[in-house]
């Protein structure tokens, strides 16, 4: 009998159907790993086991836990389960702690509600499960709050939580998409280690096929709440019978055609440079110790020097807190640097007023990550793509306007019906669409990408990719693309440079720079992102 | 955390120091010389003009401010012109009712606000978060005098268990005038507990939205420790914020309950004052409501710190 056995498991929630017929199991000490986009019911599988669904929620079929239907189970004996047999890795470690207590309370909290164990038992307990974890008490004391932990240090605290009581069940809710790939490929580890150490199963839900194909026994391949297949995952992976499987695979590891063809070999560009960046170096205060005495300030970007040609596509990679985006608002003159200058067209950007700032931010725009916080909820696409008009020397009239906003739309693949509609009307991958339309709308030769499709499921996020490929060979917009995910990099870049405590330590061609990188920081990310061909063929010799 | 203190208690002293400003600038707007509208139009010249002595009235605008402000610094509020008798003791004797009022009015409303509002956040939808959300959309709508009428037949004419009004004073015993109290305290509390039920309710619902409560119930706690353990201190900021707005309006804003119970409170004095044109009064008391309300506001934002360890840390 497997440990978990998901038998024709059907849920609607309200008259909405998620899930239909889905078989799933997980032995002991196996890793199974169920895969899908977003809305495929991937997260909702997890939370039926849980028995955590909201209540409008209906199910049908059996859920089995060591034989126990839980679908049967009352909220008591669910209780009793939850925690101790069964415990949860959530997607978000900066909103799972709870902010009003310490981690020591958080993980001692469980243990004492399950092992009815006195305050000092569970406090050492707690100790030696942080400790395990990668929190040793010496640096992370039980005292701490979660907003003193960084995501990935927040991410070790609720593993801990769900460790803690070496649960026969673990299940991980997409564990380390909000994790940089070095953080990422840390957090794997551990829970690789401690499914080995405790024989434990765990369901790993996952959008990202290469993480997947690293650590996964098994996959089960979800779509609209349906399996598409399921099967051993280095095999499903590389075979790729199904037509689903096949799509998702290319999709992860997307090139656009455009760039694929195109030769973009030297650095070097005969052409004046669009954006020239100085000795820039930008310092925070330091925090309050007293009423008279602040900390020592922090670097946040560190005397960075780089340039960018007309037209070039340059990608800025490196860890969460290197500095990235400090150093992207500044170039969009959203933040003053300490010292350092910022030239653009040839002229100076630092230092000047809003007014003077006026034709550069026309040249020079923006678009964000979360394609679904960037747009104010109550006003129409037409309002929120023509909204950069109002920095051209001429402001365009009402039908000018609409017209403008319609090629903008046509130039991103939408149609002119979507002008009087609503953000909320459209697709993630739709409204990142209109925020590269309001990007594009004043013509602009130079566009700041904040990790723009790390927020899409993999076959938006190669439409993405091909968007900007393309409007970057038409309308010769340079792209400077923040990125943590080097596959994005590949894709879309012809040059990379990687970042690390606020300084660029590498700079080069992206591919020299991603087949072989010099610098420390480069090595690592490198070897940390996770890479589907080189996974699946690790695994298939591991088989033989 | 001394950081934040500072902070806040140097901008509870600016606020103190403008709101006097405020305060002063208003009588000197009244039309007309104030110790002549005090007096009346029959006062003779000699009246009016010992009166301005009196009021401090000669002398330059910002010499008669620190003058003003100076006395109230020691605690020199002045003679009341009506009472004859110094407005330090006038007060003193009011606030010996309005104060313990209030407190029991703010207790009694917490104690019922909070444990409705979290019964109708953790049945959100169901039966009894729509029962007991209407009896609060009532309390909000029936005005405080109805109740206080209402508590009278009910416990004074009929059950003949409480007083029907007046205020015996603390030197009949604690007992007898907790009993005068208890009545109004309560017709006070009930729209005040309706109000705070709806913010704590909707408060708790947001936070059970949030993460961490998914992340506490997959530890395993049963839902009623997920509620009082993890979810209600989440929700503590509004209600406090709310319940520091209340408490002042406890304080003064009791007019009517006070003639409905015949209590010799503050909120009477203020009424009996402006109607006797009594400024030197009206100014004392609405300088001592102003400093109720920084002080209030000011242990509210105190209290947001002990509640998040993130204000602690930040400030």
């Amino acid at each position: 009998m497997s440990l978990l056995e998901i038998e024709n498991l059907s849920l609607s929630i309200g008259a909405v159907p998620v899930l239909s017929d889905v078989d799933l199991s997980v032995e002991q000490g196996e890793i199974v790993a169920l895969v899908g986009e977003s809305g495929s019911g991937k997260s909702m599988t997890a939370l039926t086991v849980m028995q955590l669904l909201p209540h409008a929620a209906r199910t049908s079929g059996r859920v089995l836990l060591d034989g126990t239907n839980l679908l049967e189970a009352s909220e008591e004996h669910m209780c009793t389960l939850r925690g101790d047999d069964i415990g949860m890795v959530f997607q978000e470690p900066m909103t799972a702690l709870n902010p009003l207590k310490t981690i020591g309370e958080q993980v001692a909290e469980g243990i004492r509600w399950h092992t009815r164990a006195s305050r000092a038992e569970a406090e050492e307990r707690t100790r030696r499960i942080l400790d395990r974890v990668g929190l040793p008490e010496a640096k992370f004391p039980l005292s701490r709050y979660p907003h003193e932990l960084s995501g990935g240090q927040r991410q070790r605290v609720v593993i801990a939580i769900a460790c803690a009581l070496k649960p026969r069940l673990l299940i991980a809710d997409e564990p380390t998409t909000a994790l940089d790939v070095v953080l990422q490929a840390q957090v794997l580890d551990l829970l690789r280690d401690l499914v080995a150490e405790n024989r434990m199963g765990l369901l790993l839900i996952s959008h990202d096929l290469a993480v997947v194909a690293d650590m996964a026994d098994r996959i089960t391949i979800l779509r609209n709440g349906q399996v598409m297949e399921d099967g051993e995952a280095a095999q499903v992976l590389s075979v790729r019978t199904h037509p689903y499987t096949r799509q998702l695979a290319q999709a992860s590891t997307h090139v656009p055609e455009i760039r694929a063809a195109a030769a973009h070999n030297t650095l070097d560009s005969p052409q004046a440079p669009l954006l020239v960046v100085q000795n820039l170096t930008r310092d925070y205060p330091g925090r309050r110790l007293s009423l008279l005495r602040r900390g020592a300030p922090t670097r946040a970007v560190d005397d960075v020097s780089f340039s960018i040609a007309p037209g070039r596509s340059v990608a800025l990679v490196g860890r969460s807190g290197c500095g990235k985006s400090t150093l992207a608002r500044m170039i969009l003159a959203l933040d003053r640097p300490t010292a350092g200058e910022i030239r653009f067209r040839g002229e100076t950007l630092t230092g000047r007023s809003e007014a003077e700032l006026k034709p550069a931010r026309r040249d020079m725009q923006v678009v964000f990550q979360d394609p679904y916080g960037s747009f104010d909820p109550r006003q129409k696409v037409v309002k929120l793509v023509t909204e950069p008009l109002h920095l051209l020397e001429k402001p365009p009239t009402g039908t000018e306007r609409r017209d403008m906003a319609a090629a903008a739309l046509a130039e991103v693949g939408l149609g002119s019906d979507a002008l009087e509609k609503y953000p909320h009307e459209f697709s993630g991958g739709q409204r990142q669409r209109i925020s590269i339309a309001r990007a594009i709308i004043t013509r602009p030769r130079l566009v700041v990408a904040d990790e723009p499709v790390s927020a899409l499921d993999v076959s938006i996020r190669a439409q993405i990719l091909d968007l900007f490929a393309d409007l970057n060979a038409r309308l010769g917009i340079a792209y400077l693309f923040i990125t943590h995910d080097l596959t994005v990099a590949r894709a879309i870049t012809d040059e990379v440079m990687v970042m690390e405590e606020g300084r660029i330590v590498e700079r080069g061609l992206t591919h020299a720079v991603l087949d072989d990188p010099q610098s420390g920081a480069a090595r690592e990310l490198v070897s940390a992102a996770p890479d589907l061909k080189r996974a699946l063929e690790r695994r298939l010799r591991e088989q033989g | 955390m001394t950081a934040y203190l500072a902070k806040r208690l140097a901008i509870a002293a600016i606020t103190l120091a403008l709101a006097s400003v405020v305060v002063f600038a208003m009588l000197e707007i009244v039309p007309g010389d104030p110790a002549r509208v005090m007096l009346g139009m029959n006062a003779s010249e000699t009246q009016v003009a010992q009166l301005r002595q009196q009021m401090g009235l000669d002398g330059g605008p910002v010499q008669r401010y620190l003058h003003w402000a100076g006395n109230l610094l020691s605690l020199d509020f002045g003679r009341s012109y009506t009472y004859s008798v110094p407005v330090i003791d006038l007060v003193t004797e009011r606030l010996a009712v309005s104060l313990p009022l209030a407190l029991i009015a703010l207790a009694l409303s917490t104690a019922i606000a909070i444990p409705v509002g979290l019964y109708a956040a953790s049945r959100r939808g169901k039966t009894g978060d729509v029962i007991s959300m209407g009896a609060a959309q009532l309390g909000v709508a029936v005005p405080n005098f109805w109740f206080a009428l209402l508590l009278v037949y009910l416990f004074a004419v009929w059950l003949r268990w409480l007083p029907a009004g007046g205020f015996p004073g603390w030197g009949a015993g604690i007992w007898p005038a907790l009993k005068a109290l208890l009545l109004p305290a309560l017709a006070l509390a009930l729209p005040q507990a309706a109000i705070l039920a709806r913010v704590t309710r909707s408060a708790l619902v947001d936070v059970l939205s949030e993460d961490y409560i998914r992340t506490a119930r997959a530890k395993g706690m049963p839902w009623r420790r997920v509620l009082w353990g993890h979810a209600l201190r989440n929700a503590l900021i509004p209600v406090v914020t709310i319940m520091g707005l209340q408490f002042a309006f406890l304080l003064a804003g009791t007019i009517i309950i006070e003639n409905v119970f015949y209590l010799p409170g503050l909120g009477r004095l203020i009424f009996q004052a402006i109607t006797q044109r009594d400024l030197i009064v009206v100014e004392s008391v609405v300088m001592l409501l102003v400093a109720t309300v920084i002080a209030v506001n000011l242990i509210v934002d105190l209290s947001y710190a002990l509640v998040d360890p993130r204000l602690r840390s930040r400030a």
